[in-house]
């Protein structure tokens, strides 16, 4: 759990950029120089613990602990960090770079952008008046790293901040976060600039194409096929609507080869055919996998799903049955 | 307070996370990190508004507990686990369950959970003087 790979010799240099090995020793190195320096620097707050800043905060929290209000108010334990916050300056306006800011610096370097805090965990040791003077010190305490995490790849650094009245440590938190490269997601792909009318009545035969299944509605009244789908049995007019889902296989019953026009999306010259399918229906689709001068009448084919963008899948056919 | 018994629960707090609420929280806490009080900032980052920041959910944590043990109890400690984001418009709504009992040392197991999910889930130690 603690930062595994030694300083020594890691120095990676510019040369070497596509290594991944590299990028994990250099953010290793620079972990344990963090670890290894210890606690940072003492950061003064800019105002004492006083009983404004605590009234504000238990208004905006509609805290009413009463403890925290009067001549012998006490500050409420869990604003501890509220006192060391840098104004709106952030941490920009800090004196030094310490070596965790390095470490996190790396980090968006080498393309660990993402940033998602996972614990706080504060320690209180006693009370705090209005009138101390705090600091807070912060040193680096862990790494792990690299995880696989849904949100993606990424190491999760760990810190603790001890506040101190005097030299006296008054309270500590411990704080991890996740530094992580965000997933990359695909580009979605063009569109495809032919779509079907999808409604009611033919949803069901796209999502099976999606999922890649040959879907015929059937009436489920009295169990005819039919195609195209249609919201009323033809034969005995019931709306009563099912599916089977088909082998894939059948038989050129007709075509056409489409020369011109143009049609977008398509190259010309290309085959449309009406498949009849053992099961009793016809269905019409593209011919591919051939030259449309190869089609023919009876010719046996079998049914491919071709995703044509993100959300389109359609059906075609190639050549061959009985695969 | 009633007697503290392992196991019993805590009444339950619903916190209206309005953007009044989540910008004054952040302000108390002097965190001006702009997702916390910039709609157009925290949405370009890809939130889906301004939300919660952690020193205020360590703040209601803390009064969560507090609101049911009076003002008499000493808190030692609380561990939080951070979830889902607290957005402003959502509601966040705290239940506790006491974990542990002894010599008054108390631990009380919290949850606080907004409608994507537990946004916080922490463990408070405290410490009730009276209590047996």
């Amino acid at each position: 759990m603690t930062a595994g790979t030694p300083a020594g010799g890691q120095e990676s240099t510019a040369g070497e950029e596509a290594a991944e090995p590299d990028t994990h020793g250099h953010l290793m190195a620079l972990a344990d120089k963090a670890i290894g320096a210890g606690e940072g620097p003492r950061t003064p707050a800019p105002d004492p613990v006083n009983p404004v800043m605590i009234r504000h905060w238990a208004e905006a929290m509609g805290d009413a602990n009463p403890r925290y209000a009067g001549p012998d108010a006490v500050a409420p334990p869990a604003m501890i960090q509220v006192w060391t916050m840098a104004g709106p300056g952030g941490r920009a306006a800090r004196a030094s770079r310490t070596p965790l800011d390095d470490l996190l610096g790396a980090f968006d370097e080498t393309g660990y952008t993402g940033v998602v805090a996972t614990n706080c965990e504060h320690t209180y040791h006693r009370h705090l008046r209005p009138g101390e003077h705090l600091t807070a010190g912060t040193r680096m305490t862990d790494i792990a790293g690299p995880k696989r995490t849904a949100l993606g790849e990424g190491y999760f650094v760990t810190w603790t901040v001890t506040w101190y009245s005097q030299d006296e440590p008054v309270a500590e938190m411990l704080f991890r976060l996740l530094k992580f490269r965000p997933r990359e997601r695909p580009a979605p792909r063009e569109p495809y600039p032919l779509r079907p009318a999808v409604n009611r009545d033919t949803a069901f035969f796209w999502e099976g194409a999606r999922l890649g299944e040959l879907r015929v509605q059937q009436c489920a009244a009295c169990g005819l096929l039919r195609h195209p789908p249609g919201p009323v049995c033809p034969s005995c007019h019931s709306t009563e609507r099912a599916y089977v889902v088909a082998r894939g296989e059948g038989t050129v019953y007709s075509y056409v080869v489409h020369h011109h026009p143009p049609v977008p999306g398509l190259e010309t010259p290309f085959a449309v055919a009406v498949v009849e399918l053992p099961e009793g229906v016809r269905i019409v689709g593209d011919v591919v996998g051939c030259p449309p001068s190869e089609v023919s009448v009876g010719m046996p084919v079998r049914v491919e799903f071709r995703e044509m963008d993100d959300e389109l899948t359609l059906p075609m056919w190639v050549p061959g049955g009985e695969s | 307070m009633s007697e503290v018994v392992v196991g019993s629960a805590l009444p339950t707090l619903v916190i209206d996370l309005t953007p009044t609420f989540v910008i004054s929280t952040a302000l108390a806490t002097r965190d001006f990190t702009p997702v916390h009080h910039d709609t157009a900032v925290a949405r370009a980052q890809g939130s889906a508004d301004i939300f919660l920041n952690i020193l205020t959910t360590m703040g209601l944590v803390e009064r969560y507990v507090t609101d049911w043990t009076g003002p008499e109890a000493e808190l030692r400690g609380i561990k939080v686990r951070l979830g889902v984001p607290a957005y402003a418009g959502d509601t966040l709504t705290f239940s506790g369950t006491v974990a542990e009992a002894s010599g008054g040392e108390v631990t009380v197991e919290v949850t606080g959970a907004v409608s994507l999910g537990a946004h916080a889930t922490a463990t408070v130690r405290l410490a009730l003087p009276e209590a047996a």
